[in-house]
């Protein structure tokens, strides 16, 4: 560790609220990023599900927006440490997205314009666990926050929560994806501190 | 390159928003002009924050150097090196760090220096470096900057571009120009490239240093009037220059 | 009207951190991009530091050179985007 620095405690505000271990509370929504913002057009944007490689599901713009939605209020935690509680999104579940989807499939692979990519296991994608969201905070999705659609899977470290979603590959074998496959957690429970490999 | 426990020795506001602070390192092993250390602080519990500052003061051989930190309103280490750091704390430095964008007193090529902000800072260095050693190397510097009362190291500069061997340099405003100032405040545009810069022709080594989008403005700018990709060395500076 | 510029800095950034694994300079060293060929100095990478890890791309067409992650007790570095560098080891 290195020399303490006096006076020096970071951007942190203590909290009374009970956070995951090691996070600390940010009224800031911080912007962190792989790469390039990808600008993706509204009129080419697609959400795909495929099953190895097969496309079972595939929606444009227009028949996105049409499926139902929910606006849900979540915590958010980033591995990065900074937690933001009682965010507010609208998106359509990925129970809905799913509705007419059967497969022996127990993994997916969540891929990103740009080549981001985040692994995890289907179920928890379901039971009311995951959206693709549109809207943060009352407005459409910025860019730089992951707009036109993210993935939005609170209940596991934000890189989980990938911007700038394109779709779901269903997977037999788990695959590690962008972060998972240099050093960071396979699973990411904030709850049980799961940053890192073990 | 391990961590070192440096002393500030002196601190000194160079404009309202940016301080320079020097450093006694004990085993310091110099630097060279246009380096930069990595700084980190931490807190009671553990916490860190590790941030990029580019060396001022020029290589020398006593185990001291300065480095200038620009205060970001929402920064997280600036705020405390610009407003909390007192003479005698310690500061924990690795460096120096970057052997690319540094200029040597070997070099013999024309040299063209170009600055937005608190890019000046790593020119500085090489500004310094050049008077140290007596060079008459040919020197241009390019400083873009909001407006007079941000320029840095204002009285050098002026002392810089008085002295008989002395640097040219030609300040652009982009937000408030001096009064009775010939060009109106606007961004670097190729009209001041072609007017205040070495032309290609003499083929400089160009060091072009600020924020991200001026870096890669000036930079297109250069090789537009000619200057091949080879000769343009950049340094980007960010609000969000994030170490680990 | 500019696309707004991303928030990138470059291999000057990554330096200091790469530093406690590469004994030569690295801004100085060339290298290859695996995906386009072009070869720069890797201080011309962009370097994305806003991230769990670092990512360098290359400034020519994005691809990722190098992801590097510091964890509590691991440094991995994985390098695949870049056919080679070239270090000047005098």
């Amino acid at each position: 560790m290195g020399i303490i620095s006096r006076g020096f405690s970071g951007r942190r505000a203590a909290s009374d609220v009970k956070l995951p271990p090691g996070q600390y509370l940010t009224k800031d929504f911080p912007v962190l990023s792989a790469g390039p913002t990808p600008r993706v057009p509204l009129e080419t944007w697609e959400f795909t599900i495929a099953d190895g490689k097969n496309v079972v599901q595939r929606w444009d713009w227009n028949a996105f927006r049409a499926l139902p939605s929910e606006t849900p209020t979540v915590d958010i935690h980033c591995v990065t440490r900074w937690s933001k509680l009682a965010t507010t999104w609208e998106g359509v579940s990925l129970d809905t997205l799913f509705a007419n989807v059967k497969t022996d499939a127990s993994y997916v692979t969540v891929e990103s314009y740009g080549d981001y990519t985040t692994n995890l296991p289907l179920k928890d994608l379901m039971g009311g666990q995951a959206w693709v969201a549109f809207r943060f905070d009352g407005k459409d999705l910025a860019p730089e926050h992951g707009g036109p659609a993210r993935l939005l899977v609170p209940h596991l470290y934000f890189w989980k929560s990938a911007k700038w979603v394109h779709g779901v590959t269903l997977m037999r074998d788990d695959k590690p994806g962008f972060w998972e496959s240099l050093g960071y957690n396979n699973y990411g429970d904030p709850w049980k501190e799961q940053r890192y490999w073990e | 390159m391990t961590w070192r426990v440096g002393t500030i020795v002196s601190v000194h506001d160079e404009t309202r928003t940016a301080r320079s602070i020097t450093l006694d390192v004990p085993d310091w092993p110099g630097h060279l002009a246009g380096q930069h250390v990595d700084v980190r602080l931490t807190a009671p519990d553990g916490y860190s924050a590790a941030r990029s500052y580019s060396i001022a003061s020029a290589p020398s051989d006593i185990k001291r150097f300065e480095i200038t930190v620009e205060r970001l309103a929402d920064g997280e280490v600036s705020p405390y090196l610009t407003q909390e750091v007192a003479v005698g704390d310690p500061l924990e430095v690795r460096g120096p760090i970057g052997g690319w964008f540094v200029w040597h007193p070997e070099q013999t090529e024309p040299i063209q220096l170009i600055a937005g902000g608190s890019g000046l800072v790593p020119l500085m260095a090489m500004m310094r470096a050049r008077a140290a050693v007596h060079s008459m190397m040919p020197f241009r510097l390019l400083y873009s900057v909001r407006e007079p009362d941000a320029i840095l190291y204002a009285d050098d500069l002026r002392a810089l571009a008085a002295a008989n061997d002395g640097t040219a340099i030609t300040y652009a405003y982009t937000r408030v120009a001096p009064k009775d100032w010939a060009r109106p405040p606007a961004r670097v545009d190729a009209a001041l490239i072609a007017q205040a810069t070495w032309p290609a022709s003499q083929s400089p080594t160009c060091y072009v240093c600020g924020p991200t989008p001026f870096v890669e403005s000036i930079a297109t700018l250069l090789t537009a009037a000619g200057n091949a990709p080879d000769r343009i060395r950049t340094e980007r500076f960010g609000a969000t220059g994030d170490v680990r | 009207m500019n696309p707004p510029t991303d928030d990138y800095l470059d291999g000057n950034a990554a330096a200091g951190e790469l530093s406690t694994i590469f004994a030569f300079d690295i801004t100085a060293a060339e290298g290859q991009c695996a995906a386009c060929g072009s070869m720069k100095r890797f201080a011309e990478a962009h370097v994305y530091t806003q991230s769990p890890g670092f990512v360098a791309r290359c400034a020519q067409c994005d691809a990722v050179l190098l992801r590097y992650v510091r964890t509590g007790e691991r440094v991995m570095i994985e390098a695949r985007g870049l056919s080679f560098l070239v270090f000047d080891a005098t």
